[in-house]
């Protein structure tokens, strides 16, 4: 003890006090983890039983031993897949425009405020948007085509804000070093850019579907069906979605609905993580192949 | 000297970025073939001298050039050239090693892959590497990533890798400053072997190493305004034994910078 500082005891506080925090963050951490397992759990008690053949086959129906989300199941597979057909490249060209192209002035920290608030814009707004200007305006009617693009719209703020995230990560120094080699400005981009921001584009990618696959709220602007007795065989045709269904079989007062969501609720969360699972899987061979 | 003509010369030069002037009125020849040094205290703009000459300035918003950068003759400011040109012939090596990440190979052949050379890919590879001083060191891992490299032999591959594109001139700003002792005195043999062929400008702040490469040595300074101006340049030998100009003796014998 020098100068009688009482350096040992205040230690111990000081590693009372770190252990504290330490705790705090874990329960933090498990209060998420927690009500997720407790949200799997009540969904697979209740509908794993109902979870058949027969109902990923079948059409919707009254009865609801009969009724299966055959048309919601193949509505929300065409519709991710023209959303991601349509977002994907839109977002990633515009990233690249505001972040290698477009002069530092008025104009382009105009979009991009509007970029950073499109973000925040309630999906309900979208879906009322997409029923004006696609549904209405470009007379694309109630189709899969016109629910794709509401979904873009609302994708969009997200996926070209993660972009530029990494984009701007890029180290300034790779693309000076290739300019000095007399790349073009495409070349920069396309060989040393791209190949670095990918992994992250494709993440942010991967956040924007998981949360438009589950949106219920636009496609119920749009008008989306609920009784749908066929599978969508071209992008004009009408559809419904896997939240429309599972919405509408939980408003039901009968207790199988119940059970019949909660196996809907199933199969939206392994297409979701179907589709998480490949970008990730696209994600790594692309991060590999380029760190070899 | 046999071969005494210019291959860069500058005339007049001035360069703004925005309002802020950094270059005022820089009039210098570089010889072919002779490492030529710029040196000076911080902020004196020998870096923004060298981004002149391969025009990487141009990368800058807002930066602006005045009077002629002379390559072969030829003002690479003029209307119709094209940068990529410029930087096609005249390649820069940074201060802070700065592989591509990809691998060895890859590094390699970006130039000449991005400026349309397909054939012979593998031997103009080897060929830059070898005369980078590298290839003993990687014939074996040309497929592995350069980022596994030393700091030393990441500077020799970029290094190989601006040589891949046959250049006349190749501009080095700091090449050493990010390395150890060791990993310095290789690149500095190295300069004096390719200085046989090619004309090599280096910026340094490291007066020592001016000394010791180069063949020719500008001196640099920041005047009122603290744009960067030509002190005094000349032949090394002259420079560092018989500066005329009084700031030029008290920067080389330590007064100040």
């Amino acid at each position: 003890m020098r100068n009688g500082f009482p350096f040992k005891r205040r230690l111990k506080v000081r590693q009372v006090k770190g252990g504290v925090f330490r705790t705090m963050f874990l329960a933090a951490t498990l209060v998420g983890t927690f009500v997720l397992i407790v949200l799997i759990v009540d969904v697979l008690r209740d509908g794993a039983g109902w979870l058949d053949w027969q109902f990923l086959t079948s059409y919707p129906s009254r009865r609801p031993e009969e009724a299966g989300l055959l048309s919601a199941l193949f509505g929300t597979l065409w519709v991710m897949a023209f959303t991601a057909l349509l977002s994907f490249p839109v977002g990633i060209g515009t990233a690249i425009y505001l972040e290698e192209y477009a002069p530092d002035n008025r104009l382009r920290r105009l979009i991009q405020t509007n970029i950073n608030n499109l973000a925040g814009v309630p999906s309900i707004v979208y879906g009322l948007l997409g029923l004006s200007l696609f549904v209405q305006a470009l007379a694309l009617g109630r189709s899969v085509l016109a629910g794709a693009m509401t979904l873009t719209l609302m994708s969009l703020p997200v996926i070209i804000i993660a972009a530029q995230e990494a984009i701007r990560s890029v180290p300034e120094s790779h693309r000076l070093g290739a300019f000095a080699l007399g790349a073009t400005r495409w070349q920069v981009v396309r060989n040393i850019v791209l190949p670095s921001a990918l992994p992250g584009v494709l993440t942010g990618t991967i956040l924007a579907m998981s949360r438009a696959i589950g949106e219920a709220a636009p496609m119920i602007a749009i008008s989306a069906l609920v009784y749908l007795t066929f599978i969508p065989t071209n992008p004009m045709d009408r559809f419904t979605v896997l939240p429309i269904q599972i919405f509408n079989w939980v408003s039901r007062p009968q207790e199988d609905f119940q059970h019949l969501a909660a196996a809907g609720i199933i199969v939206l969360l392994i297409v979701l993580l179907g589709m998480n699972a490949a970008a990730i899987i696209l994600r790594n061979r692309y991060q590999q192949r380029t760190e070899e | 000297m046999e071969n005494n003509t210019a291959c860069l010369e500058t005339n007049g030069l001035g360069l703004w970025y925005g309002k802020f002037q950094a270059l005022r009125d820089v009039s210098m020849t570089i010889p072919h073939r002779r490492i030529t040094a710029i040196i000076g205290p911080s902020g004196c703009g020998k870096s923004s001298l060298l981004r002149c000459f391969n025009r990487m300035n141009d990368l800058i918003p807002g930066s602006k050039v005045k009077g002629e950068v002379l390559f072969d003759g030829r003002n690479v400011y003029a209307p119709d050239v094209d940068p990529t040109e410029v930087r096609y012939r005249i390649g820069m090596v940074f201060q802070k090693p700065n592989p591509f990440p990809k691998s060895i190979f890859d590094n390699v052949a970006f130039g000449p892959r991005v400026n349309g050379i397909t054939d012979n890919i593998e031997e103009r590879v080897e060929g830059a590497l070898h005369r980078g001083a590298l290839w003993e060191e990687v014939k074996d891992r040309l497929h592995k990533s350069a980022m596994e490299l030393s700091g030393g032999q990441q500077q020799r591959l970029c290094i190989a890798r601006t040589l891949a594109l046959e250049p006349e001139v190749i501009l080095m700003d700091e090449p050493c400053s990010a390395l150890d002792p060791q990993a310095t005195l290789k690149i500095e043999d190295l300069m004096r072997s390719l200085a046989e062929e090619y004309t090599i400008v280096i910026v340094t702040h490291n007066m020592q190493q001016a000394a010791r490469v180069s063949d020719m040595s500008a001196f640099m300074m920041m005047d009122p305004d603290r744009a960067g101006t030509l002190v005094e340049y000349g032949p090394t030998s002259t420079l560092f034994t018989l500066p005329k100009d009084k700031r030029t003796e008290d920067y080389i014998t330590g007064r100040f910078g």
